[in-house]
């Protein structure tokens, strides 16, 4: 088991290194093989209407004249051991891990980043809390009623939950309860520490977004699983133990249906803690979401360089806590 | 029609016939058919039971007419090809339809109780401790995020009130008593880290940790090595003899049941084709279903210079049975009959004290063909 998680963790730290070298190549090396000038690439790093001096003085700055495995060590180590860089003419500090320095918005890119995460992490906790227990009590009621109301119109709301995209869904619950009713009055994020009760207030609309799609999701992976193990050979040997029909249920039923919904739901939940962009969108939320955009639409390179590293960041360690996980719960897994 | 069929139209004469030999003694002398309670002591008595399920395609009648008899201590095999019914019955006698779309009807008799109308609650504290049941495939049936021990101490601590410690020494005790080496370690292990034989011992362990008065083994040796077949084969026979259950084995494989059974009941198509005890069913057959069945078994005790003989066809589809006999498409001696097998359903009639079948043909015909055609078994 430990030298499972050892060796776990080394092909995580691989797996990071791959993806840095991914961006990097797309962001400088890309370029270069389409035949883009150094200069012209600076260019993109500075904002509006550059002058010849900011340009050179970025070139300068990231190295581009460098052979690009230079450049790229440069942001490794820029990573590991922090950066300074002269924007304009004062020098700034970047601490590590210094995910580079945007020219554009005169500001290092980890610290815009850090203040985004608990908001995005608020939002995707809440919302899988949510999705994971209605979710997963819906599908099995639909799978042990199959066929009768309660199923058929739960697998139809269910239906609608997965095709409705959430700046619907989402625009529909700000427009019913945000202000024809007035229940969630503001929807604006208040930290947990500052005031719990606030910021649960003022997340519900967006968990509820949230968890509709995904809650929709998981009630059919529920159902289907459901469906299926109760066909299995081990249900009937429950049952002829004489075991109650609850417990056949709870105990045997749902241990073998909730293994898989548990890797799925950790690969969902890494997923969207780097950005859950959709419905920050709608709801104005200052997440990574929402930082992932402005640096898309600012064409800030080396936001964007930072959110991607960000993101595959929770995703690899999503999928290593899921295989520890799986290897936990199922005893079928050999270590 | 099938015997069963008497017994609703309260006729006594087509009852006796599915009655056991005691019984049928005791109905001679004067009774008139006790339709009211178990016409016997015995451990276990299944009078005209039917299990149908209504499908989209119409309905199945998975057993349909069935009727026999289980004294303690003895053993019944009940034998026939898949979807002849044989599984259906013996989950029905647990109460496994329970909750599905099954309809059942007729009765069953465990120890004077009758259990196709009780209440589900009091079949469900029967069942896994009066009466409990040995499945196919070990490995499925065993639950795979559970280890040994937990799932046999489970089924002790439903129908006993002990701490967990107490039932863990019973479950190490029941392991060892299967014949599970290191039983004390062994019981922490998942169904994967044990063998096929050792998963088959331990849900025999598991069906005997509350001492069942009946035991169902349904194809308990199919998904085994040949080798371990016999183990697993005897160790039922010696707790039998231990614990003095009433058992059924249901198997397709004649080989199994020519060992343990005392009597045995042949399925065909839902009903019972043939029914008497191991001797009258080996040695005197009569129906040509058991015929084919006895011919497709391979033998040791014999030279044999022709190959085995299969029987023809396939098993008919429970929604569209056969008119007539069912098995008359697939007999070589249904012509024999002057058009009956096609038309009638053979009423399960006595051929000799206990022996039991189904079939058109006359004791004379039956004569002329076996001695032409049918081996006898010496």
């Amino acid at each position: 088991m430990i030298t499972f998680i050892i060796r776990r963790l080394i092909a995580t730290v691989f797996l990071l290194v791959l993806v840095s070298m991914i961006t990097f190549a797309i962001f400088f090396l890309l370029p270069k093989l389409g035949g883009q000038t150094t200069y012209g690439l600076a260019t993109e790093y500075v904002g509006r209407n550059p002058t010849r001096a900011a340009v050179l003085q970025v070139e300068q700055q990231l190295g581009l004249n460098r052979p690009v495995y230079l450049q790229y060590w440069h942001y490794l180590s820029a990573i590991v051991a922090g950066e300074h860089y002269s924007a304009g003419p004062q020098t700034v500090y970047c601490p590590p891990p210094c995910f580079g320095y945007s020219f554009k918005s005169q500001q290092p890119v980890w610290p815009q980043m850090t203040s985004d995460i608990p908001v995005t992490a608020s939002l995707a906790a809440g919302a899988a809390v949510i999705w994971l227990c209605s979710g997963v009590t819906i599908g099995v009621i639909s799978a042990l009623k199959r066929g009768q109301i309660v199923d058929r119109l739960s697998m139809g709301i269910a239906l609608a939950g997965v095709s409705l995209p959430i700046f619907f869904t989402g625009q529909i619950a700000l427009a019913l309860f945000s202000y024809k009713w007035a229940i969630f009055p503001s929807v604006q994020y208040v930290g947990i520490t500052s005031n719990p009760l606030l910021w649960a207030k003022n997340l519900v609309l967006p968990w509820i977004t949230l968890a509709f799609l995904y809650a929709a999701l998981y009630a059919r992976l529920t159902r289907a699983g459901m469906l299926e193990t109760m066909g299995e050979d081990y249900i009937r040997t429950a049952r002829a133990k004489g075991l109650p029909e609850r417990k056949v249920i709870a105990k045997h039923a749902l241990r073998a249906v909730l293994t898989p919904i548990v890797t799925i739901f950790g690969l969902d939940l890494g997923l969207l803690i780097g950005g859950a962009i959709l419905t920050e969108i709608t709801y104005s939320l200052h997440g990574l979401g929402w930082f992932t955009i402005q640096a898309i639409q600012n064409q800030d390179f080396p936001e964007i360089m930072g959110v991607v590293m960000l993101a595959a960041f929770f995703i690899v360690i999503a999928n290593m806590v899921v295989d520890i996980l799986y290897a936990v719960i199922d005893p079928r897994v050999r270590l | 029609m099938a015997a069963g069929s008497g017994a609703r139209d309260g006729s006594p004469g087509d009852r006796r016939t599915v009655l056991g030999r005691r019984e049928r003694a005791e109905l001679r002398d004067g009774g008139t058919g006790a339709a009211l309670g178990p016409a016997s002591a015995a451990m276990l008595e299944v009078r005209d039971l039917q299990i149908h399920f209504p499908t989209d395609d119409g309905l199945v009648k998975a057993v349909d007419g069935v009727s026999f008899t289980l004294e303690r201590g003895k053993t019944l095999g009940i034998v026939g090809e898949s979807g002849s019914g044989k599984s259906v019955t013996s989950m029905g006698i647990l109460g496994l339809h329970h909750g599905t779309r099954a309809k059942i009807s007729g009765q069953i008799w465990l120890d004077g109780e009758e259990l196709v109308g009780a209440d589900p609650a009091r079949v469900r504290a029967l069942r896994g401790s009066k009466m409990s049941m040995i499945f196919q495939d070990p490995l499925s049936s065993l639950h795979p995020y559970f280890t040994v021990g937990a799932q046999i101490i489970e089924a002790y601590l439903i129908h006993n009130k002990v701490s967990k410690r107490e039932a863990r020494a019973h479950a190490i005790e029941m392991l060892d008593r299967v014949g599970i080496p290191q039983a004390a370690s062994r019981v922490d292990d998942y169904p994967h880290q044990f063998s096929g034989g050792m998963r088959q011992r331990a849900m025999i362990a598991m069906a005997l940790v509350n001492d069942p008065e009946l035991l169902i083994a349904d194809e308990p040796t199919t998904a085994l090595d040949v080798t371990v077949q016999a183990q697993i084969l005897d160790l039922i026979s010696e707790l039998q003899a231990e614990y003095r259950s009433a058992v059924i084995i249901i198997t397709h494989d004649l080989g199994v049941v020519a060992e343990l059974s005392d009597d045995i009941l042949v399925m065909y198509a839902g009903k019972a084709a043939e029914y008497g005890s191991a001797e009258d069913v080996f040695d005197r057959a009569a129906h040509p279903y058991t015929w084919g069945l006895l011919d497709s078994m391979p033998r040791l005790d014999e030279e044999r210079t022709e190959r085995l003989k299969p029987i023809r066809g396939t098993p008919p589809s429970l929604i569209n049975v056969p008119a007539g006999c069912a098995f008359h498409p697939r007999c070589n001696y249904a012509k024999r009959t002057g058009g009956r097998s096609e038309t009638t359903v053979p009423t399960l009639h006595e051929l000799e004290p206990g022996h039991l079948v189904a079939c058109h043909l006359t004791g004379d015909q039956r004569r002329e063909i076996r001695g032409d055609e049918i081996t006898v078994r010496p």
